[in-house]
């Protein structure tokens, strides 16, 4: 199993550490990893994304130009990664600020809205662990106990006490993906 | 097993130097490698292992720091990014000169000048040709993954005391920047003051009762004296050839073409190979570890075994591909692809290339 993920929407959304917690999640379950930021001046304030490969194999680029899920939180990353996804795989959108929903015919295409539940829940922060779950729900490739173990290892000790937040908030999405359209 | 962690490759190569033993880290922050010195920094090697940690004025100054620090017998070292390391090939060339060990890692960055902080991989001139003045080299190690920013800092090490000579990890900013899996290596003492004079007897750290005075220099005004020292060089960059070559062959055996790559474009060539072989395109890479030492010998015996073409994939404007063409000696195809200036091509762009520039023509 290899999967090749794009998380893409802008800084300051959660886009590299949610990439990170479900890197670690895979190394809990033995997996290969590799996270790869796109990183330079057009993070401060602009768009961000990052790959993220698990794979039981080997990883071998760890750049790519397709993939089979993209997750996409923003317009810019909608317009830049829509087309990105290889026919077959998965697009997974929050809605909140998207004028121009996806078009493709020949991929699965499902929503979540996390924006609006994370504000629900009192919390922009978890916005990221929300479309965690919703992806998660999609494709149960890490188990929800990996899960945890990889959030306890991406948060630094003083912020233990967020993990059953998060997790609630995991859950949240995972109980709040649309299907918009299924192959 | 060792600790399992995931890591940026600059961090990894900032724990990985604690690890290795090393006296001192010498340095001054530049993207897409400050998270070297930022780690060193939070991670309190002081108090670990006695290391220490110092954020020089320059890069100049971190380099000499080296010389003076390496001429000692200890272990020290310095990263930078591409702009940074050519400010120190004064250095470089001074310490390649007086034969004295030390580690460097270059976080390559697009260029000329300032350039970007996107990664490249345009100073493959620069480190194996000899980026600063005079007859000398460097031993070049080109880690593909964050594993390998771990396991070369410790091989860098080994390599720089056993020749005397300064080893560089020639890395690049996605090497830097992503995160993988790594496991580290269980942590090597540092050498106390009794083990240094012990194993090192040109180390300058006082003259021994009744021995002689230790001088190291890069100075010698007599020509013939001169003459002689760069003859011993020399004659230790060819034991250097012989004994030092390191590569990994990824489905070479069966394969007519050969993708000859380094660092993050070995990465993205081995993907380029999977998409090639799905077309039942026999393609395998030559992935060179050591770019200097460079596997002149190994690229011979695959022409003599039938390999049809090779292409040298680099992100610059056709570097390695020189000696790549310097092995081939004209017998079969060979090109460079890459893409230039910060932008990383991609596993596609690799596999039209071939087709394009070694299969079609």
């Amino acid at each position: 199993m290899t999967e090749e993920i794009i998380i893409a929407g802008f800084g300051g959304q959660g886009v590299l550490s949610m990439g990170k917690i479900l890197a670690y999640s895979g190394i809990m379950q033995d997996q290969e990893v590799s996270w790869m930021p796109s990183y330079g001046p057009e993070m401060r304030g602009g768009t961000a994304n990052v790959t993220v490969i698990l794979s039981d194999e080997r990883i071998s680029s760890p750049i790519l130009r397709a993939y089979d899920t993209a997750i996409i939180l923003n317009q810019q990353s909608m317009d830049k990664f829509e087309q990105t996804v290889k026919p077959g795989g998965t697009l997974l959108y929050d809605p909140n600020g998207i004028s121009h929903h996806p078009t493709r015919k020949d991929i699965n295409i499902y929503r979540v809205e996390a924006a609006k539940k994370a504000s629900e829940m009192g919390s922009g922060k978890i916005f990221n662990m929300i479309v965690l779950g919703a992806y998660l729900d999609i494709k149960p490739l890490v188990k929800m106990e990996n899960v945890v173990k990889g959030l306890k290892k991406s948060l630094p000790e003083r912020h233990h006490k967020l993990i059953p937040l998060n997790e609630d908030a995991i859950h949240t999405g995972m109980k709040n993906v649309e299907i918009v359209q299924t192959l | 097993m060792g600790e399992l962690r995931l890591m940026k490759g600059n961090e990894a190569l900032a724990e990985a130097i604690i690890r290795a033993g090393a006296d001192g880290y010498f340095g001054y922050p530049i993207t897409p490698q400050s998270e070297v010195i930022e780690y060193l920094t939070a991670a309190k090697p002081h108090e670990r292992t006695g290391m220490v940690v110092l954020q020089a004025e320059s890069e100049v100054a971190s380099i000499n720091m080296l010389y003076g620090g390496g001429a000692t017998g200890k272990k020290v070292v310095t990263s930078s990014s591409s702009p940074g390391i050519s400010l120190m090939q004064e250095g470089l060339s001074y310490i390649a000169g007086a034969e004295i060990p030390i580690v460097i890692a270059n976080v390559v960055r697009g260029g000329p000048g300032l350039g970007d902080i996107q990664p490249a991989q345009s100073d493959y001139f620069q480190s194996t040709k000899g980026g600063g003045h005079g007859d000398y080299r460097l031993i070049v190690l080109a880690p593909s993954s964050v594993q390998e920013m771990s396991d070369f800092v410790p091989e860098a090490f080994d390599l720089a005391f056993k020749y005397r000579m300064p080893v560089m990890i020639l890395s690049d900013g996605a090497i830097g920047q992503m995160m993988e899996k790594v496991e580290l290596f269980e942590p090597i003492p540092r050498l106390t003051d009794e083990e240094v004079k012990a194993k090192y007897p040109w180390a300058t750290n006082g003259k021994p009762k009744g021995g002689e005075r230790r001088i190291i220099t890069s100075l010698d005004l007599d020509p013939y004296k001169l003459e002689e020292h760069n003859h011993h060089l020399q004659e230790k960059y060819r034991i250097i050839e012989q004994n030092e070559i390191r590569f990994e062959e990824i489905m070479c055996d069966d394969a007519d073409y050969i993708l000859v790559a380094y660092g993050s474009s070995a990465r993205i060539s081995q993907k380029a190979i999977q998409l090639l072989r799905e077309k039942g395109i026999k393609v395998g890479l030559l992935r060179l570890i050591t770019l200097w030492p460079f596997p002149y010998a190994k690229i011979q015996d695959m022409v003599s075994k039938g390999k049809k073409g090779f292409l040298a994939v680099e992100m610059s404007a056709g570097q390695m591909v020189e000696d790549v063409r310097l092995a081939v000696e004209g017998k079969v195809k060979v090109a460079h692809y890459g893409r230039i200036g910060g932008v990383i091509h991609s596993p596609e762009e690799v596999a039209e290339a071939l087709e394009q520039k070694i299969i079609g023509e």
